[in-house]
């Protein structure tokens, strides 16, 4: 009885994660922003999802699967939205205009240019170190 | 009401089904409209994750464990997909 509770949770909070991801692809400014909310949400989803079907059937078949399908998930979505992101970026795709610090980009790229004060403190630390 | 008839797992996983529809028609909306090519992959990548999350819903449902590994070949076949993608734009970048 309470294992069926557990296991409608679950589902329904994974199922509401995946939906936090898609309410992010729509509604936010950037790509970037985009790939960010697009690519954490739904891995969580899934997590809690496998969690509920591992719950419910409780046996061997069951539990490996599910493991299978987070190890992979848990895996390949970081390597494949780094890969899909660099990309993008040398792409040249825009930005949205309150970007403060893009590491890649020639103009920004030294961080000193942009705060110098906080590379003083830095430096400092380090020669108090 | 023809709902009260389910189970509590069955009326939860209509319910997950129902969420992840919408999602769904959201994450299409950005795969039509996307301005750039990379916001149309990602697009693709969110749909792959909604389509395993429908297939845990749709093993939730019937009781089957069979649809799981569907899920599991999703899951695999999306990366390389994802791969191949990036590996193609980066030469297409790279030519120009």
């Amino acid at each position: 009885m309470i294992s069926e509770w557990i296991v409608a949770v679950l589902l329904v909070l994974g199922a509401m994660f995946m939906f936090i991801a898609s309410l992010g692809i729509v509604r936010l400014k950037d790509f970037y922003m985009r790939m960010h909310a697009s690519t954490k949400a739904p891995s969580l989803g899934i997590f809690l999802m496998v969690i509920g079907i591992i719950v419910f059937f409780f046996d061997f078949r069951a539990t490996f699967e599910g493991l299978v399908i987070i190890l992979f998930v848990f895996l390949t979505t970081p390597i494949g939205s780094h890969m899909i992101s660099r990309v993008a970026h040398s792409m040249g795709v825009e930005k949205d205009k309150n970007t403060v610090i893009d590491e890649l980009d020639e103009e920004t790229k030294p961080v000193q240019k942009k705060f110098p004060e906080v590379v003083e403190k830095i430096q400092g630390r380090k020669k108090d170190g | 009401m023809i709902i009260l008839n389910y189970s509590v797992i069955g009326v939860a996983s209509l319910a997950a089904f129902a969420i992840l529809t919408i999602s769904m028609m959201f994450a299409f909306w950005r795969l039509v409209r996307g301005p750039s090519l990379p916001d149309r992959v990602v697009a693709l990548d969110l749909m792959a994750n909604l389509t395993i999350g429908m297939i845990f819903s749709l093993v939730l449902f019937t009781g089957e464990i069979v649809y799981l590994d569907v899920a599991v070949f999703i899951a695999m076949i999306v990366f390389l997909g994802n791969v191949a993608i990036a590996r193609f734009l980066k030469r297409r970048v790279n030519d120009q």
